[in-house]
Formats: structure tokens, C-alpha cells, sequence
């Protein structure tokens, strides 16, 4: 089976004055049409980085990808030019940011920014770019669209101009829509005005979805799968349904124990996770959660275990998932 | 946990308002004024942990910083065991707090690059004149061990530190004078979760160890329910629900309250998928210009006439003992 897109061992590694950064160390992951993944990390886990790789979007230098593919409709993103990117990038597979304030441009009115794209990628002229304009942004639910084209960021708060950002991406029709942190920076209310925007919409336009978040809470509503990334290593990739209820990763089951839970009363201690997260500096030789698991055994120190299948589409990253499966999770929300 | 509040009042907030002028025209005159915080009330009994919740822009941080009077009131009065820190003068001000510290939320702007962490927790030993050069020294080293971290960082920098590893220093400085209450201003908002949690426990540590009183500001709710005691809701300047964690959790008697709880993620796909939630529209109205009456009804969806007239009285709707303060005309019918 061919899948939308099919991203196989990438590697990204970043040169800087202090060294090599091993940013992404082999991440393979899939995504069919409709679908929706969640990739879920810490800050340094380089679940962004690996995403910007697929994109053409990392720095060079310093950064550079060094290794895998990742295969859109059968076409290796990474082999193309500059220019066939650019045909691909706003097209094919739209981009939202965490920050929707430096992510629009300040001196260009909205409309002019929601138009840029259709005419770029759909050879629209303005009038019809105008019109196509006005339609998202009554999609993503801006009121009195047609006359607030001529508005500037600035004029809008930060929810409207996530939405502002959506419209966007969703102009041209991408078959995948990647967000990056859309609604960090935004408050809880308006976090989860975002998000059933961006579920209804994903249903309604039939696109394929990944969604990039610190939050493992946040995705569990929203996504089919989910892959949980450690130290530039997908640590648990699994069918959302079961990851919840029975982490295979030590990792995944500590952030699930490290939350406190909004429904519970007389919380037991947090169990925090020891020790900090790993300097990607160093070429991983070992697990790169070892040093701070409480699991660990020799084997951990010796050799890395890439993804083991788990049970039906699960893989873990650690050579003790059998007794991390057997760990009592508290059942998600409870 | 209602005895808590049986407890002695620790800080008396009454009434109180700041406000910051709109300046404008080169004389700068004054054409209005951001109501940050508008008319709060409450106390802090002596061993609790206070929540304090809301949105950005609601004024929760504005409240903290007023308490501590590093912003001078606008209105009303703080009493901190009985004494009232808005009518003392500079020099009683500076002796008083010795007893209150603050914890910031950046752990990357609020420690100074080029001081040491020993100079960093000592400074505020130097400003009150405690102990001699000696004693100070060794009341660092102190300091840094309860909150798990080396004595021997004395003389690293704070760019050596991780996150989770600064917000320990930044206790430790809190901790140097020891205080009997301390404001944290979202602490942990700028934390990986799997630091958040070694926060949390230490602060939750050194306040039973050394009997310590918190204003805990977050916008994280399921954080607050875990480490406080009693949880207050802010919205653009005013407490608009006040009780006991549990009780206000799981009966939130105030549609923001319970909007706000609804729009939290829970880690459970089962639960998300059957979920009622209530999104609010819009978003938060510009404080220099309140909604008149009460000002959540401009997203309310139980708004009739008389909130749109009249400001709610903030009152006691508790029941067995435990107060339950609301400020909705319409509260009765979500009991």
C-alpha cells in the first residue's frame, strides 16, 4: 500500500561553532490520505526540526538534512529543487506556525496575504483571488470577511489571527496540513476554539493532518495516531485508542504520570521524571532515555533499540517494553 | 479542607484596584485608563496555597505584583498579618518585605546573566543585612541543597542551567530571607511537563517543610487543582468564582469557570470523543473598556437583561461550611 506521505529514516544534523547538534537521528513515520498524526515532544526532541526537514524549511547552513527520504504521492521531497519545493510547499502541504503574531507580516493588509498564494499556485487574478479570500476566512469563521480584507494583522487578536493563518494554508486545497504548535501561544479557551475549528475543517475538507504539540493531552482528541519523540527519536508510535491506555515507552508513561489530573481529587504526589533531557551534542550510542529511566539495564547503555512492533501498528523504542506494558497506567483521566 | 479558612488570615486583600493611565498628546494627558485589576477581594489564611486562574490580559499577575506593593495600588487595601502595606512609607516597606518574595515566570529574564548563582541567592541576605560575609556564604550553600541543586554552583553562571535547573535557583533567592509568603507568578509555564512536575513537588515540599503560604498564578487549571488549596477564577480585573479546590472543580458555579474547565485537553481519546464541551466566542474584551454590567456577558451564553445592566454582587453560595463565592446573577440554576 502507497501511502500519502512516507518519511523513512531521516536524519538532520545542525553544524554549529559548538559542534554538531544530532537534531533528528533516524525518524521513519507515515501518513495516508484523511489521516491524522500527532507528533508529540519536549522542547529539543526535534519533533519540529524533523517536520521542517520534510518541508525544505531547515536553515543551511548551519542545518543540513543527511540522510532518509520522505516520499510525497511517490516523489522524494528531499531530492527536489529549490523551485519544485516551492510548488509543493503552500500548495500540496500548507504550514501553520506557533506564533501567529511574527508569522504574518505586519505592513501587508490580510487580504494581500491571503491572496499571495492562490495567485501564486492557482494563477487566479485578483478579483477572483479577492473572492477565494473572502470564502476562507468566512470558513475559518472571521465574521464580515469581505470587508476586513483591507485590515492589518494587528488589528486582529491572536485567535482570529491563527485563523487568519489557517485560511491561509487551506486556500490552495493541500492534501496535508502541517501545524506546528498552533495554539501555544494562545489561552485555553481560545486553544479549543482553534482545535474544533481545525478538527471540523480536517473532516470537511478530507485532508491529512499532522499535528505538532508539547501537549499530550491536546492530541488525544484529535488525531488517529500518534508518534511520542525523545532526544531526536520517535520513542512510541501508536494508534491513539491504545496509547493512552497502555504505554509501551517508559517515557510516554512517565509524561502520563508527570500530569496532574483535572477530574481527580486527593492527587497523589506527581511522579516527576528525574534529570534533564539529553544534550544533543553528543552522537546517541545508547538509549537516550536511559540516563533519566528507571528501568534501565545494561542493555539500554550498550545499543539503541530501533522501533519494536509492539502489538497491531505499535512500536516502542525500548528493549523492556513488555514490563512497561504491564506498569498501571491511571487510566488517562481518571 | 475547609478548616483551612478556620485558619489565621495571613493577607487581608480588600477592594483592590490598579490601573494603568492611557497617555496621550504631547502634554500627555490623561484620556483613560486599563483597569487591570478592578475591586478584588480575598484573604490567604497562613500554611495555604491560594490558585489564582485566568487568561492572559485578566490581571492575575497584575494582583500578585500589587500585593507585594511593586506596583503601587490604585484602591484599596492589602493588610499582611494585620499590618496594611499600602500606608507604610519606603523604609517600612523595605523591612517588611523580608517576609514576602516572588518567584517570576521566565527562569531565563529574571535571573541576571552576569551575577553568580551565589551572588544571585545572597543578594537578597545583602539588601536586608543578614548575617556577616560568612554566615551568608554558608546560608547559600544551605539554600541550594534544599531546593536540589550543588553547593558547589556557587560560582556558575546562570547560563550553565537548564530551565527546570534556573526556576531552582530562582526558589532559592525567594527562600533567602525566609519569608512567610510567596507569590508565584506562573513558575512553570515556561517548563518542559516532565520538569514541571520536579517543580511543582519541590515547591509543594518546601512549603510543608517550612511552613510557607503561596499565591500560586497559573493558567494552568489542572496544575492549580493539584497544588493548591483554594482556587480563585479571574476575568478581565475581577474574581468572578472563589472556593475550595474540589468544590469549585467540580461544581463550578460560574459559566466562565466552567467554560474554561470544559476547554482543558484530558489524555483520554475515549472521553474526548463523547465530550460535551463548551467553546466561548470571541475572545477577551479590551479592559480600558469593559462591557457594562457584568463583563462576561458579552460571551456568555446564559446572558439576559439585567446582566447586561447590572455588575454581579460577588457572594457566598457555600453550603456544609464551605464558602463558594460566585459573582452570576444567574448562579442558582448551575447548583
Amino acid at each position: 500500500m502507497t501511502h500519502l506521505l512516507e518519511v523513512q529514516d531521516l536524519v538532520t544534523k545542525f553544524y554549529t561553532e559548538d559542534g554538531v547538534v544530532h537534531a533528528v537521528n533516524g525518524v521513519s513515520y507515515t501518513l495516508d490520505e484523511g489521516e491524522a498524526l500527532g507528533i508529540v515532544g519536549e522542547s529539543g526532541s526535534g519533533k519540529s526540526v524533523g517536520v521542517l526537514s520534510v518541508m525544505g524549511l531547515i536553515p543551511s547552513p548551519p542545518g543540513k538534512v543527511v540522510g532518509g527520504t520522505a516520499k510525497l504521492n511517490g516523489r522524494d521531497l528531499l531530492q527536489l529543487s529549490k523551485k519544485e519545493l516551492q510548488n509543493i510547499r503552500g500548495n500540496e502541504v500548507a504550514m501553520i506556525f506557533q506564533d501567529p503574531m511574527t508569522s504574518l507580516n505586519p505592513v501587508l493588509t490580510i487580504g494581500k496575504q491571503l491572496t499571495e498564494a492562490v495567485k501564486l499556485h492557482l494563477g487566479l487574478n485578483s478579483e477572483e483571488a479577492n473572492k477565494r479570500a473572502a470564502e476562507m476566512m468566512d470558513l475559518v469563521g472571521l465574521p464580515d470577511a469581505a470587508n476586513r480584507l483591507s485590515d492589518y494583522p494587528h488589528q486582529f487578536s491572536g485567535g482570529q489571527r491563527q485563523r487568519i493563518m489557517i485560511a491561509m494554508g487551506l486556500s490552495c486545497d493541500p492534501s496535508v496540513l502541517i501545524a506546528d504548535e498552533p495554539t501555544t501561544a494562545l489561552d485555553v479557551t481560545i486553544q479549543a476554539q482553534i482545535v474544533e475549528l481545525v478538527k471540523g475543517l480536517q473532516e470537511k475538507l478530507g485532508m491529512a493532518l499532522i499535528w505538532i504539540t508539547h501537549d499530550l493531552a491536546l492530541v488525544a482528541g484529535m488525531v488517529d495516531k500518534v508518534a511520542v519523540m525523545y532526544g531526536g527519536l520517535i520513542v512510541e508510535y501508536a494508534p491513539v485508542g491504545s496509547l493512552y491506555k497502555q504505554p509501551h515507552h517508559p517515557y510516554t508513561l512517565g509524561l502520563l504520570h508527570a500530569m496532574p489530573k483535572i477530574n481527580a481529587k486527593d492527587q497523589t504526589r506527581l511522579a516527576s521524571i528525574e534529570g534533564m533531557p539529553p544534550d544533543l551534542r553528543k552522537e546517541p550510542t545508547h538509549c537516550p532515555f536511559a540516563p533519566r529511566c528507571p528501568y534501565d539495564i545494561d542493555k539500554c547503555w550498550q545499543e539503541n533499540p530501533s522501533l519494536i512492533a509492539t502489538g497491531p501498528n505499535r512500536y516502542s523504542a525500548c528493549w523492556r517494553w513488555e514490563d512497561i506494558k504491564k506498569e498501571k497506567t491511571f487510566g488517562g483521566a481518571e | 479542607m475547609s478548616d483551612i479558612t478556620k485558619r489565621e488570615v495571613l493577607i487581608e486583600v480588600k477592594d483592590l484596584k490598579k490601573h494603568f493611565p492611557i497617555m496621550r498628546g504631547i502634554f500627555r494627558k490623561q484620556v483613560g485608563a486599563v483597569r487591570a485589576v478592578d475591586g478584588v477581594s480575598f484573604n490567604i489564611h497562613k500554611g495555604e496555597t491560594l490558585g489564582l486562574v485566568g487568561e492572559s490580559g485578566c490581571g492575575k499577575s497584575t494582583t500578585g505584583r500589587t500585593i507585594l506593593q511593586l506596583l503601587e495600588p490604585t484602591e484599596g487595601t492589602v493588610r499582611f498579618k494585620g499590618t496594611d502595606l499600602t500606608s507604610l512609607n519606603s523604609t517600612e516597606l523595605r523591612k517588611a518585605r523580608r517576609h514576602m518574595q516572588m518567584v517570576f515566570q521566565d527562569p531565563y529574564a529574571s535571573l541576571n546573566p552576569r551575577m553568580t548563582v551565589g551572588s544571585i541567592v545572597s543578594e537578597p541576605l545583602e539588601v536586608h543585612n543578614i548575617g556577616n560575609k560568612q554566615e551568608r556564604k554558608e546560608k547559600v550553600k544551605d539554600l541550594l541543597q534544599l531546593v536540589g541543586l550543588n553547593p558547589y554552583f556557587v560560582n556558575r553562571y546562570p547560563h550553565e542551567f537548564s530551565g527546570g535547573q534556573r526556576q531552582r535557583i530562582g526558589v532559592a533567592r525567594a527562600l533567602a530571607t525566609n519569608p512567610d509568603f510567596i507569590v508565584a507568578d506562573e513558575p512553570i509555564s515556561a517548563l518542559d511537563v516532565s520538569i514541571q512536575a520536579q517543580v511543582v513537588n519541590l515547591m509543594d515540599d518546601l512549603k510543608s517543610e517550612l511552613g510557607l503560604t503561596y499565591l500560586f498564578i497559573a493558567h494552568d487549571l489542572s496544575m492549580v487543582r493539584y497544588i493548591s488549596d483554594r482556587v480563585a477564577v479571574m476575568y478581565l480585573g475581577k474574581i468572578v468564582e472563589l472556593s475550595e479546590k474540589d468544590n469549585l472543580y467540580d461544581h463550578p458555579l460560574h459559566p466562565y469557570t466552567q467554560a474554561l474547565l470544559s476547554a482543558i485537553p484530558l489524555p483520554d481519546p475515549e472521553k474526548e470523543a463523547t465530550r460535551q464541551r463548551i467553546v466561548l466566542e470571541g475572545s477577551v474584551p479590551n479592559p480600558a473598556n469593559p462591557p457594562s454590567g457584568c463583563r462576561f456577558h458579552t460571551r456568555c451564553a446564559y446572558t439576559t437583561d439585567i446582566c447586561k445592566k447590572d455588575d454581579p454582587e460577588f457572594r457566598d453560595m457555600g453550603t456544609k461550611g464551605t464558602p463558594h463565592w460566585v459573582a452570576c446573577h444567574h448562579a442558582e440554576q448551575f447548583e
